[in-house]
């Protein structure tokens, strides 16, 4: 009998390791979200935090393989929330993940809206809904008057964050500002308890740093050479001239390079994800923006 | 008469206990220490919705189970086994054997579920560290759970009072998933036309509503439970479990035993 | 007073698929059981003896006639309370010790709590069940040990009327006298016993009163004295020695031999000529006995007799 224990998780093992994603494919099979909600019986709160949780783990896993894409995140989403219309975090978690591009995304920022909008018809109250849809606006689909009419509607509800109102204002004129964008990242993390969001908007906020510094810098390098003749290969010896108090350094403490051709680039390419800014050139990749 | 009945539901809720029913405790104690100790993985504010959420979900369900698995054999168990003779012999109304066995049914599942109430809350304050405000609408859960066992136990007994055991199981396994999902039909029943409406509105009211009764999930968001609603489920679950024994009453008043 | 009375009480139950034919297990019967008596009830398995118990005792509703328990109605639990019942093979709960079963009981039957005890423990030992039993799980019990349990649950009440079904089944010859024993010494403190058997030794030697049931129909009613003992007008013989065989047979007796030992059944007349025969052979004489009239002839005779319209 014990030879047979002992074979079976021996069998079961080799079955583990040459189906990895099995736990995650199985899911594929997904009744539609009603007739879920009908099986479930009433005990769709456990059942939507099972959901949660599965599309949690289901982002997770194609992250960490640098997956290109999620088809599943929408659909289990989708369930979690007609399980349990008021798990606001899934919400948001699809507000985030759903919009983003990949990998650190589903690239599906309209899916994001549809479900951000499902979240805002069964919590009308909740600010936080209507501060998400208008960020995907915002920093997605740059469409930024549906942006502003989105942080309008969110800035009536009781107890809104004061900001929505600014927000709104600042849309119109200042849409694509990465003034606008820092703030925006800049609220979502205070305002979410999910670890995952906030990790992410925080490397958002780093980004925009880079964003910014390196422009500030290759100008700093560009007017170096203007006034002494000499281009640079190091920030060196705009340290020795004073020009800098100490060797410019990233977000993450690594000092940036300075190429001879005058461009600032960050130490590490692959330790950043959103930067515009700050990375060698690379066939297909879209033209950084001003 | 109600020492006649207290007899009778002491004896129903002795055998529950040595039919060792009370050993599905175990099963939950282990569900409750693996959770609180597990659910350290994800966030903190889904940590307590899904400790709730799976706690009051596992009190409800293996109280379901139980008592449709009681539930079923409470008459037909003792005309099978003979064991009804000498008791209906004795100076009991027959009416009165059918309201002790439920009252001792009900009270097998009240103290099952008081017990994982009081386990449920030693892993919320090991998880949670310690107590919030809202953490009162849980009993409230508990307690509309409990009406909930109230239903399916009555239903149960009825059926056990003329079917054989697996036909009232599946029954009242049936009833209880119709019961779940009786306010979407009362949704469809005021969209029909006609005969349809009629049919579907009477079959709507004559279910037992266990939708009404559910605020898991709810409770699970910290949301209190409102007053008015306990009341009026209160109600409804005792006039709706009353009528159906009342109908198991009659019947078995009328069994020929063979 | 009767303690029982039937009125062409009936039982008929449909059968068959479409439930159309009908099948009569008990005809219209009318029957009275007066007090103090014990009164038994004969008849083959399938009789309908059983039937007409769980009519009287209100478990089956009888599809035709009317009956009386203890001059009342046995819906009213007044009358209940004083009627004890042993069904046939009693089963109780198996997971409950005597005890626990008996207190169970004792609440029904409305034993106050300060006397329970006492009188669960009087009646256990009346039964003859041994005391380290009392506290054993019923599950753990043989056949006539529940036997007695179920006597015990029976009497526990001092009820006027014991309705006993088959009460000495599964009882070994040492239990059944102990049983016989007991339901004399019920009759003794006046109570009124009614119980049904097919094993005729016992009701012969304890009841007052039979009454034969054969095929749903009341064959005969008496009073067993009545019945019983009158001398048959026969006498066997029985002796040793196979020499007389021959000239008995001559004499026109029939014989029967195992062994050494014939048997010879003469009528009372010829007695003093078959004696004398077998003297005249030698033959060592074991037995002479007048046969008389056993419960037996009477249960044998009115089996098959037309049915009886009791008196």
């Amino acid at each position: 009998m014990l030879t047979m224990l002992a074979g079976s998780a021996g069998a079961l093992r080799e079955i583990v390791r040459t189906r990895p994603e099995a736990h995650l494919q199985d899911v594929l099979y997904i009744p539609s979200a009603k007739a879920l909600k009908r099986m479930s019986l009433g005990y769709d709160g456990l059942l939507a935090d099972i959901y949660w949780t599965r599309a949690v783990q289901y982002f997770g896993w194609k992250h960490k393989h640098k997956s290109r894409e999620y088809p599943l995140l929408y659909p289990l989403l989708e369930i979690t929330t007609e399980l349990d219309p008021h798990l606001i975090v899934a919400y948001r978690f699809g507000a985030t993940f759903l919009a983003q591009e990949p990998p650190d995304g589903a690239g599906q920022p309209e899916k994001a809206v549809e479900l951000i909008e499902r979240g805002i018809r069964a919590n009308a109250d909740d600010w936080r809904l209507y501060y998400d849809l208008g960020f995907v606006y915002a920093m997605n689909l740059e469409d930024y008057q549906a942006a502003a009419k989105a942080f309008e509607r969110g800035s009536e509800v009781p107890h809104a964050h004061p900001f929505l109102k600014v927000l709104a204002a600042d849309m119109a004129q200042h849409g694509g500002d990465l003034a606008t964008a820092r703030l925006m990242w800049q609220t979502t993390y205070e305002t979410t308890d999910d670890p995952g969001i906030k990790s992410n908007a925080l490397r958002h906020l780093q980004a925009l740093d880079v964003d910014e510094t390196v422009p500030k810098l290759e100008e700093l390098v560009r007017q170096f050479h203007d006034k002494t003749g000499i281009q640079p290969t190091s920030f060196f010896p705009l340290l020795e001239a004073g020009w800098i108090r100490r060797i410019p350094t990233d977000p993450l403490g690594m000092p940036y390079k300075l190429l001879p051709d005058g461009r600032v680039e960050v130490q590490d390419p692959t330790a950043w994800s959103f930067i515009r800014r700050g990375l060698p050139p690379k066939t297909g990749e879209p033209p950084a923006k001003p | 008469m109600t020492n006649r009945i207290g007899t009778i539901a002491f004896n129903t809720f002795r055998e529950a206990v040595r039919d060792r029913v009370l050993y599905n405790l175990i099963v939950f104690a282990f569900l409750m220490i693996g959770a609180s100790l597990l659910l350290g993985q994800i966030t903190i504010g889904v940590q307590r919705q899904l400790l709730i959420n799976l706690g009051l979900t596992a009190i409800s369900i293996f109280g379901v189970l139980i008592a449709i698995f009681i539930g079923i054999g409470l008459v037909s168990k003792e005309i099978d086994k003979r064991t009804l003779y000498t008791v209906l012999t004795r100076p009991v109304q027959r009416w009165e054997f059918i309201v002790g066995k439920f009252f001792g049914l009900m009270g097998t599942l009240a103290v099952n579920a008081g017990l994982m109430t009081v386990g449920f809350f030693i892993a919320l304050i090991y998880l949670m560290r310690g107590l919030q405000a809202s953490d009162a609408s849980i009993l409230a859960a508990v307690y509309f759970i409990l009406l909930q066992f109230m239903i399916v136990t009555a239903v149960a007994l009825l059926l056990s009072s003329f079917s054989t055991p697996i036909e009232s199981a599946v029954l009242t396994f049936a009833i209880f998933v119709v019961g779940s999902f009786s306010e979407d039909l009362r949704g469809f029943a005021e969209g029909a036309k006609g005969a349809t409406h009629y049919v579907a509105m009477t079959i709507s009211y004559l279910i037992p509503n266990f939708s009404a009764l559910n605020y898991i999930a709810s409770v699970a968001h910290g949301n209190a439970v409102p007053a008015s609603m306990i009341a009026w489920n209160t109600a409804y679950a005792l006039l709706y479990a009353g009528a159906v024994v009342c109908a198991a009453a009659i019947i078995f008043q009328n069994r020929n035993m063979k | 007073m009767a303690s029982i009375e039937t009125v062409a009480l009936e039982k008929t139950y449909q059968v068959g698929f479409w439930r159309k034919k009908t099948k009569a297990a008990l005809r219209p019967l009318t029957l009275s059981v007066p007090d103090g008596e014990v009164f038994g009830y004969l008849g083959p398995n399938g009789a309908g003896k059983t039937t007409t118990l769980r009519l009287v005792m209100g478990l089956a509703a009888p599809t035709g006639g009317s009956f009386k328990v203890l001059g009342g109605d046995i819906g009213d639990p007044s009358i209940r309370a004083q009627i004890g019942f042993l069904p046939e093979q009693p089963y109780f709960y198996d997971y409950l010790t005597p005890r626990e079963l008996l207190s169970y009981f004792a609440g029904l039957s409305a034993i106050p709590a300060k006397e329970r005890t006492r009188r669960i423990e009087a009646t256990l030992k009346r039964v003859g069940l041994y005391e380290d039993a009392w506290s054993t799980q019923l599950r753990k019990f043989s056949k006539g040990m529940l036997q007695r349990v179920g006597l015990a649950q029976a009497i526990l009440h001092e009820p006027k009327l014991i309705v006993l079904d088959e009460p000495m089944s599964g009882l070994d010859p040492m239990g059944r006298r102990e049983v016989r024993d007991l339901i004399e010494e019920l009759n003794h403190e006046g109570k009124t016993i009614f119980f049904s058997t097919h094993i005729l030794s016992d009701a012969e030697a304890l009841c007052d009163r039979v009454a034969v049931l054969n095929r749903g129909e009341l064959r005969g009613v008496g009073v067993v004295a009545d019945l019983v003992g009158s001398v048959k007008g026969k006498v066997e013989i029985m002796w040793h020695g196979t020499a007389a065989v021959a000239a008995m047979q001559a004499q026109g007796f029939d014989c029967h031999a195992v062994g050494e030992t014939v048997r010879a059944v003469v009528p009372e007349s010829d007695v003093d000529r078959a004696i004398d025969t077998l003297r005249g052979h030698r033959a060592k004489l074991v037995a002479v006995t007048p046969m008389r009239t056993t419960l037996e002839d009477y249960f044998l005779a009115k089996l098959n007799s037309p049915a009886e319209v009791a008196r």
